[in-house]
């Protein structure tokens, strides 16, 4: 199966159960879609993410009513510089879609937490190796760190060897 | 009172410890301490080739290591959009499936002895040995894998593999009955599991808990099933659902799923195809031994790809399979060139822990340990 070209046309995608709601809800949202082998990413506006998750888990058609997976990708020192990845996945209709949403060096995002209680752990994870910081969440410390350690090591300029 | 149980209580698995307010003995606030085993590796596979990032992947969660050497291959081959032949694809399915079946057992062998039944152990471990045997003669290792490769596997099966595997699969649904007739009409096991440590299936959804732990409140979702991977399309199997969402409901859904993963397994003997077990893509795959002494473009080949590695197209991919823990996942971002520009594991223990603060506030003590043996965590995989 050779690979085919993204397709990043908001009209060419407007099918997908999410993003149709998406933008039936609020165009100015959506900054953009991309889809490439076979998945479905969707760019939200930063202070949107909240609204936008709990739009989805709850649509009577496709509800995206399970959270997969919260993370981070660090594009150090393109700007914006943090990509958080939303993965959700829609247990009744076994549809996955992609959320993200970009960050610049600021580093500060609404929680999710409110919509799915499952967020606490990622963003925790994401906030401990990256030093985003989620606004509303009820616990955000270090997870998988030591409470005292210094830096954030899946930064593209943290070292691999960690700081000698 | 603040009671400290783990990092290095028996009954927690490894390195998790809990933090407990009690009061007498029940359990007023439960908070995980994790983090005891975290090694980066989602760093280190920043530092590394692609096709080298298949042995870190052995050692997350290091009870089902060929799952996720399936996940992660499964993850890159999207990337490239290479097709795999369909005699590498049913040798996957049908380790993985062993795979499954040597992860239930230690976790029933280590859950019952948790809470108290001290001889299932021997017996379980027992059949495990018989897995591992067959792991070995495939790979050459016992636990740490590493048999499938980008596009592919390692190695043809040895030769007179398959005998063995048939004689295990016939023989293990008789060693299922014997775990079933010392464990499940077991009035003492009863006590100690039917009604403990309760989720509802709204809670397990929004908790984010997948695998036998979703199907034990009853969630009635598979990945093999619901969204295939690797040719399970090609496979008849049911999945086990219970709808009591206590210790029990998971216990039955883990015993049944063995059972049906040792019909995968005959399945799969039954129909394996012949052919190659490498996909045709000369730059991304090692090519033959022989080849190399004989033929000056395989020998290139091999030296570009030991030293420089492949070029992966610039995307990223999010591939998730059933691991016998619940749904695992790998994102993988390529910037196009031979390294990956982010690995990133979605750990089902990871989600599955955050259950336990709702399944054991309010109740007993002892009722903790068999919550924590019921979700069925790797610490490996949680701390990464």
């Amino acid at each position: 199966m050779p690979l085919l070209p993204a397709v990043t046309e908001l009209e060419q995608l407007k099918a997908h159960p999410a993003l149709a709601k998406l933008l039936a809800w609020n165009s100015g949202a959506v900054e953009g879609a991309k889809f490439d082998r076979d998945e479905l990413t969707i760019y939200i506006e930063r202070s949107s993410i909240g609204d936008a998750c709990g739009l989805l888990r709850d649509d009577r058609d496709c509800p995206f009513n399970f959270l997969v997976d919260v993370t981070c990708v660090d594009w150090y020192p393109k700007q914006p510089r943090f990509e958080i990845v939303y993965h959700l996945l829609s247990l009744s209709n076994k549809e996955r879609v992609r959320l993200k949403v970009r960050l610049d060096d600021s580093s500060e995002i609404d929680s999710v937490t409110s919509v799915w209680p499952a967020a606490n752990y990622f963003e925790r994870e994401v906030y401990d190796l990256f030093g985003v910081r989620f606004n509303g969440h009820p616990y955000l410390r270090r997870l998988l760190m030591p409470e005292d350690w210094e830096g954030y090591p899946l930064r593209k300029d943290y070292p691999v060897e960690g700081y000698r | 009172m603040i009671l400290n149980m783990g990092p290095h209580h028996p009954s927690t698995h490894g390195v998790l410890r809990l933090i407990l307010e009690i009061d007498g003995e029940t359990i007023v606030r439960i908070m995980p301490d994790i983090g005891y085993l975290h090694t980066g590796i989602e760093k280190t596979c920043e530092a590394k080739f692609y096709q080298q990032v298949v042995p870190l992947t052995d050692r997350i969660d290091y009870l089902c290591p060929l799952t996720n050497n399936l996940c992660y291959v499964l993850a890159v081959e999207k990337l490239l959009g290479l097709e795999i032949p369909p005699k590498a694809q049913w040798m996957r399915v049908m380790l993985n499936e062993l795979t499954r079946i040597n992860s239930h057992l230690v976790w029933l062998g280590t859950h019952a002895l948790d809470i108290g039944a001290m001889s299932v152990f021997l017996y379980c471990f027992r059949e495990r040995e018989d897995i591992l045997r067959l792991f070995e003669m495939v790979s050459g290792q016992r636990m740490m894998t590493s048999y499938f490769r980008i596009g592919g596997l390692a190695l043809e099966p040895p030769l007179g593999f398959f005998k063995p595997v048939r004689e295990f699969a016939n023989r293990f649904p008789a060693k299922v009955d014997e775990y079933e007739n010392l464990l499940t009409g077991n009035p003492i096991w009863g006590m100690r599991t039917k009604g403990v440590a309760r989720i509802t299936a709204e809670d397990a959804v929004a908790l984010g808990a997948s695998g036998p732990t979703l199907r034990g409140s009853g969630v009635d979702f598979d990945l093999r099933r619901d969204m295939p991977y690797s040719g399970y399309e090609n496979f008849k199997f049911k999945v086990p659902v219970s709808q009591d969402g206590d210790v029990f409901a998971r216990y039955i859904c883990r015993v049944r799923e063995m059972r049906e993963s040792i019909a995968i397994v005959q399945q799969a003997l039954d129909g394996m195809p012949e052919g190659r077990i490498k996909a045709d893509a000369p730059k991304v795959i090692l090519p033959d031994r022989e080849k190399m002494k004989t033929e000056m473009e395989a020998l290139i080949y091999h030296f570009k790809i030991i030293t420089e590695g492949f070029a992966v197209p610039e995307g990223e991919v999010y591939q998730a399979v059933e691991s016998p823990r619940g749904e695992m996942g790998y994102y993988v971002v390529s910037d196009g060139t031979a390294k990956p520009y982010r690995v990133h594991m979605r750990a089902a223990c990871l989600a599955n822990l955050q259950l336990l603060p709702a399944m054991c506030e309010g109740r007993l003590l002892a009722d903790v340990v068999a919550a924590i043996g019921s979700i069925d965590i790797v610490l490996g995989e949680i701390d990464r």
